[in-house]
């Protein structure tokens, strides 16, 4: 293992057989000549180099774009300063290196900038709309209250609770239906098996990214237009039970699958028969892995509007009753109130959106804990 | 592994394995009956929503025949209604969301697996997906406050130098106008709009799978790279990139399919336009899915039925877009690692 040693210093002066006399295993002097050489990390020239280039870019750029060309807006601005620092950069390297440092330093710069872009755009958008839904959020009538007022522009009227309600309530009914439906067709894809299974994965695959207008369309169709069930909480969650389903059932399907095979033949060899072994080994064992399937399908569910659109009608009051009359959500409510000219409706569709955001992020979290504490005691 | 025959003959028949399946228990056979026949009603619940949806496209069908492929009118006055500006304008948004979220998801994959320090990969992987947990309602309603009036002047800059490109052009818009109130509605509410909202919520999807095949690429062939003196980027392009393209094909489709399945985003920030055009920075245009939400309430059951068949024909080919896209990431993930 340790027989030949990077050395920096000596570069050429001896042969590497020189170093690799007598390597003692016990020794810890071989382990400090034996560290790795970090080849990834950025030297002061690169430094210097990158450094300088924005400054130099920066000047040039806020003299020809402010004071010579007539140009203006801060977004024109930072592009012209982004390409100008490129040029400026490859010329500063291509004079002491070669091409091959050069493309390297390029791409770099060019990936690094792109990943700041997409973060700032992960930012932008959900600091925004904080921001602007921050005016409805400090005011307690907006949770306590349906969307009633005498003046649509004071925001100490009017609130968002039948929305609220409407979202807790049709979650609540498509956990109540995907769950065991989607746990127990997982246990038949990876414990039971058979030449169906692969049908059945196939297809619940590909359903995975079923877009949600078609799940929305379906129910529409299949219940109320044909069966005349009318438009309700129920028939919107059954539409998004349609589309949480192969989510659900695909991620809890690679959880069970992730489950050691050992602990399934123990079971066995101390004569339990498949369902119990199924019952109480393996899915204890993928408890956290059916959550975190749980919780991916119930994010992507809370924030569907289409379906809900589609099959719930739309209410500014509260219904509680989810089995008849028109109900909505969240989703729906951002999506109707968005467009209106007034800017306190678009203020307290912005609050909705941070609601919506907020229990989004919350489930995320969760599924994160649950994620890295997985597999912590059991297996 | 081959099973040798027994030597002697004489043993043969004392060395016959005893049966030890005893049968399956009643417990078991329960449960692989009912675990197999809630796998069957999955099934069946899957497969009739493209049942459901074809037969109830029927009457539509009967009404139309093919002409409803090549009509770009939805005039419900006249009953002349047709998939052609739908379909033109679901390709086109998806296009433009494609164009611009695969560059990024890219980087971005690459950022996550070569650049950025070993420690903050897992946040930086979280936040990917955290961007692909926000609703598309939330990118929808920024797209539509926050986005659309930086993205129309964009949109002005585009036509005013690139203008002469047949699908960048606005016509009846003068992009050196002075009176830029006036000008600007004329380059809001596009596909080009429209589709920079859908790219923000692809982009994780597309980054996601090309990030996990460029973790898979052979750390063999990384170190052989790097030991042959190649810099970071010789690596990517010799190792990473070359692995990965499959992954980045299957990224893309996924992508693809999300953004042509697309719905709220869309119909909060276009102005429905029936034209079959493929200038994407001018104002207006429809998809398949945001022309379903905004008219199914108000139709009979003849126009309903050309909802339906319109929403087949998105069903079918975002069926199709995903079927391949799954096949080549699968491809991608089984055996096309090389061992050294």
């Amino acid at each position: 293992m340790t027989t030949v040693a990077t050395k920096e210093t000596g570069a050429d002066t001896e042969p590497p057989e020189a170093q690799a006399t007598e390597p003692d295993p016990d020794e810890p002097a071989v382990e400090e000549a034996d560290a790795p050489r970090r080849i990834r990390s950025a030297d002061a020239d690169d430094r210097i180099a990158q450094v300088g280039s924005a400054a130099g870019s920066l000047g040039l750029v806020w003299i020809l774009y402010h004071r010579v060309l007539p140009t203006e807006g801060l977004l024109g601005f930072v592009l012209c300063w982004w390409i100008a620092f490129l040029l400026l950069y490859a010329l500063v390297t291509v004079q002491r290196h070669g091409r091959v440092v050069l493309v390297d330093r390029i791409a770099a710069a060019v990936v690094r900038s792109a990943a700041v872009v997409v973060a700032a755009a992960l930012v932008t958008v959900i600091a925004y709309t904080f921001w602007r839904g921050g005016e409805a959020l400090v005011h307690a009538n907006f949770y306590t209250e349906d969307l009633v007022f005498d003046d649509s522009t004071d925001l100490s009227q009017g609130g968002i609770r039948h929305a609220i309600v409407g979202t807790l309530e049709m979650m609540g009914l498509s956990i109540a239906f995907t769950l065991p439906l989607g746990v127990a067709c997982a246990v038949f894809l990876s414990e039971v098996r058979g030449r169906l299974s692969r049908i059945v994965r196939t297809i619940v695959e590909a359903m995975t990214a079923l877009p949600s207008i078609a799940a929305g369309l379906f129910i529409l169709v299949a219940l109320i237009l044909a069966l005349g069930v009318e438009q309700s909480g129920l028939a919107a969650s059954l539409a998004l039970s349609v589309m949480m389903l192969p989510i659900i059932t695909r991620a809890a399907d690679v959880g069970l699958r992730l489950v050691p095979g050992g602990l399934r033949e123990a079971s066995l060899a101390l004569g339990a028969s498949q369902w119990r072994t199924v019952w109480h080994v393996v899915l204890p064992t993928a408890r956290p892995a059916l959550a975190t399937a749980l919780i991916i399908g119930v994010a992507r569910g809370v924030g569907e509007t289409s379906p809900v659109v589609l099959t719930a009608g739309y209410t500014n009051f509260l219904n509680a009753n989810p089995l008849s009359g028109w109900q909505t959500s969240l989703p729906p409510f951002i999506y109707n109130n968005a467009r209106l000219p007034e800017e306190e409706m678009v203020v307290r569709a912005f609050g909705a959106a941070s609601v919506l955001l907020t229990i989004v992020l919350i489930l995320f979290v969760i599924s994160r804990i649950i994620a890295t504490h997985r597999g912590g005691r059991r297996s | 592994m081959t099973n040798a025959k027994p030597v002697g003959t004489a043993t043969v028949d004392v060395d016959t394995p005893r049966a030890i399946d005893p049968g399956l228990p009643v417990a078991d056979r329960v449960f692989r009956g009912g675990a197999r026949a809630v796998g069957l009603l999955v099934l069946a619940i899957m497969a009739s929503i493209g049942v459901f949806m074809f037969s109830e496209s029927g009457i539509a069908f009967d009404e139309f025949g093919w002409s409803f492929f090549t009509e770009h009118r939805w005039a419900l006055e006249t009953n002349q209604l047709g998939v052609l500006s739908l379909l033109v304008g679901t390709v086109t948004v998806a296009a433009v969301a494609i164009a611009i979220a695969v560059p990024f998801a890219l980087t971005t994959a690459l950022f996550i697996t070569e650049y950025a320090p070993l420690r903050a990969r897992r946040t930086l992987i979280a936040l990917v997906d955290l961007m692909a947990a926000v609703p598309s309602v939330v990118y929808g309603l920024v797209g539509l406050i926050l986005f659309q009036p930086y993205l129309a002047d964009i949109a002005r800059w585009i036509h005013d130098f690139f203008g002469w490109i047949a699908i960048l052009d606005v016509p009846g818009a003068d992009p050196d106008t002075t009176n830029w109130n006036n000008t600007a509605h004329q380059y809001t509410s596009s596909a080009f709009i429209a589709g920079v909202a859908v790219a923000l919520m692809v982009m994780p999807v597309c980054a996601a799978v090309m990030r996990e095949v460029f973790s898979q690429a052979p750390a063999g062939e990384r170190e052989a790279a790097l030991a042959l003196g190649g810099t970071r980027w010789g690596v990517i392009r010799s190792v990473v990139l070359p692995f990965g393209r499959s992954g980045i094909v299957g990224g893309t489709m996924l992508g693809l399919g999300r953004a042509l399945g697309e719905t709220i985003a869309i119909a909060l920030i276009i102005v429905p336009a029936f034209d079959v055009k493929l200038r994407i920075l001018e104002n207006g245009t429809i998809t398949i899915a945001s022309q379903i939400i905004l008219r199914f309430g108000e139709s009979s059951p003849l126009q309903l039925s050309a909802l339906m068949f319109a929403g087949l024909v998105l069903f079918v080919f975002t069926l199709i877009v995903n079927t391949i896209a799954a096949a080549v990431v699968s491809r991608s993930r089984s055996g096309a690692a090389t061992e050294i």
